[in-house]
């Protein structure tokens, strides 16, 4: 069982959840920008959630497969094709050994994520199969897929083999069938090309210029090219202290929105530092993360405030609607 | 008791609650830092997934759903109902932390970092020395006879923030960062120095390397520096820095 890259794309890489638990040593996260399409990747394959799958960026790869498998592509749209066939997105596909995946134009979002049923045969390290480029650890050989890799598939779980049966009996003789389930509409982030992103306020928003701290939820931030999975580069009205202010580092998180002293605002993503000695101004809220993750350059973001308690509500229910989808998986096998 | 309020508690966020143990980077405060990492090291609580400690704060990641479905709210703790997700994360951590005795932390252990200095591997040593207007030799002999103590790490896997350099060798960082440092680089920026555990982008003076590895993420913890530690540079030669680079090369 394997799957072998003919042509690597833009920047294919092999993302869990995380890696949790070492950032008091410096060991940064990394994982999924878009954590919500891993998990539903995974889950509707029969997977467990924080199962590694691979993270397509713009650009996807050509995959060949080398033996019968049950996959799904999640997030970002990015025109994906087996064998020259559209394949529809956020379902479980059973594809036919010999066949090729093919990505082309982005239609929506920038990030896609390809879950396998088994999950790719790779060990864990520090915990976690996510791909940390800069320490080259983890992942594939701690680097982004290339030419010529050949990317192992461990077993698959009972509830994959029902989903496949389930599937196979469809089967038309295609180079792929896709399930007839899928996730439902409202069910998803609602990814835009110019997203408004919630936030609640960071720790020093209030020592920021009154100026500053209006426009920062009135004005568009473009997203500037030298933006990437460390952080996101934002241009937009400068954004300034009112009084210079003596910071010494602490812990950031994924979504802190920092400005560094030039007053052009960077909002840290998954491959952010453990720690960070700049003001910040906001913090994005989970359920946001996702559609923040599938932002491309040149878009613009607008910011718009919430309370702690209304994004703490937020994640709990975005929490039980993932479990709702586990359940419907459930009982559909 | 090291006396910690609901007032030094914030929330990054809707999933970390920032525990703030002092103003300024100082012993008092580092010496509570370590106090409720080895606190938290010990007891986690239900929903905790990690913690980060920095120069006067710890930070800690939880997973609001996990916290909730784990809670018992039993008598003493039934008022919390109704209450938000945050303000009982805040309940729940301060109830913890308050019972943390104020004792003396264990001595620190100390850490040697052999460096050899200059050459190749240290290409801004001289500049050291010139902008101080000091010998090499005065440079190596001041900043190996200092004990230094690792405020937190961060920045990259072990990456040290260490304390204690002399203000005779202190140095403004390069007007050009380099695109790449080696791993192994010990370096001095202002009042600061440090060892880079693995290759990066910086602007730091590089005084020589050090052949050990110090991020091995193999290994248990990967790190070989931890906040905490005292370090210790040992100057060796280019000899036995070569021997020393193969001996762990091949381990």
């Amino acid at each position: 069982m394997a799957l072998r890259v003919l042509k690597p794309g833009l920047l294919s890489t092999v993302q869990d959840l995380g890696r949790s638990g070492y950032q008091k040593f410096g060991v940064i996260s990394s994982g999924a920008m878009d954590p919500f399409a891993l998990r539903v990747s995974n889950i509707l394959i029969g997977n467990d959630e924080y199962e590694a799958a691979l993270e397509l960026t713009i650009v996807g790869p050509v995959l060949y497969f080398e033996s019968d498998m049950l996959i799904s592509i999640c997030g970002g749209d990015l025109s994906a094709s087996i064998d020259g066939e559209p394949v529809p997105m956020w379902r479980a596909v059973f594809v036919r050994k010999g066949s090729t995946l093919t990505f082309g134009a982005p239609r929506q979002g920038c990030r896609a994520y390809l879950a396998v049923a088994g999950g790719f045969d790779i060990p864990l390290e520090m915990g976690s199969r996510s791909t940390y480029l800069r320490a080259a650890i983890g992942g594939w050989k701690g680097r982004a897929l290339q030419a010529g890799d050949r990317i192992g598939i461990r077993p698959m779980s009972a509830v994959a083999n029902k989903i496949l049966q389930k599937i196979s009996g469809m089967d038309d003789g295609n180079a792929f069938c896709a399930a007839t389930h899928f996730v439902a509409r409202d069910l998803l982030p609602s990814y835009a090309q110019h997203p408004i992103i919630r936030v609640i306020r960071g720790r020093e928003f209030e020592q920021f210029e009154e100026a500053g701290k209006e426009v920062f939820f009135q004005a568009g931030f473009t997203l500037l090219p030298q933006s990437d999975r460390m952080g996101y580069r934002l241009k937009g009205p400068l954004l300034q202290l009112a009084e210079p202010l003596e910071m010494i580092s602490e812990a950031v998180i994924f979504g802190t929105v920092q400005v560094p002293p030039d007053g052009n605002p960077i909002v840290l993503m998954a491959d952010r530092q453990t720690t960070g000695g700049y003001p910040k101004i906001a913090q994005v809220i989970s359920v946001d993360l996702p559609i923040l993750g599938q932002v491309n350059l040149g878009a613009t973001i607008r910011f718009s405030e919430v309370t702690l308690e209304e994004a703490q509500e937020l994640y709990l229910i975005r929490e039980m609607e993932i479990d709702m989808l586990k359940q419907g998986i459930r009982v559909y096998v | 008791m090291i006396g910690i309020k609901s007032l030094d508690l914030y929330a990054l966020g809707d999933s970390a609650i920032v525990v703030q143990l002092g103003d300024r980077i100082d012993l008092e405060t580092h010496r509570k830092v370590q106090m409720v990492s080895k606190y938290l090291e010990e007891h986690s609580f239900p929903g905790m997934v990690e913690y980060i400690p920095a120069f006067t704060t710890v930070t800690i990641f939880y997973d609001p759903l996990a916290f909730l479905s784990n809670i018992r709210y039993d008598s003493a703790e039934h008022e919390e109902m109704g209450r938000s997700v945050f303000q009982q994360v805040s309940s729940a951590v301060l109830r913890r932390l308050e019972t943390i005795p104020d004792t003396d932390v264990p001595k620190p252990t100390v850490i040697e970092i052999p460096v050899c200095y200059g050459g190749d591997l240290g290409p801004d040593l001289e500049d050291v020395a010139g902008h101080n207007q000091l010998s090499v030799e005065e440079v190596i002999q001041i900043h190996s006879s200092a004990e230094y103590l690792t405020y937190m790490v961060g920045f990259a896997p072990g990456f040290p923030y260490l304390g204690g350099l002399s203000e005779r060798i202190a140095t403004p960082r390069r007007k050009t960062p380099r695109v790449s440092i080696p791993a192994g680089s010990v370096g001095i920026a202002g009042m600061q120095t440090g060892v880079y555990p693995i290759e990066t982008p910086g602007g730091w003076q590089l005084i020589g390397r050090t052949p050990i590895r110090l991020f091995r993420p193999e290994q248990s913890p990967p790190t070989r520096i931890q906040a905490g530690n005292m370090i210790r540079f040992r100057p060796i030669s280019r000899a036995e820095y070569e021997q020393l680079k193969e001996r762990e090369e091949w381990r």
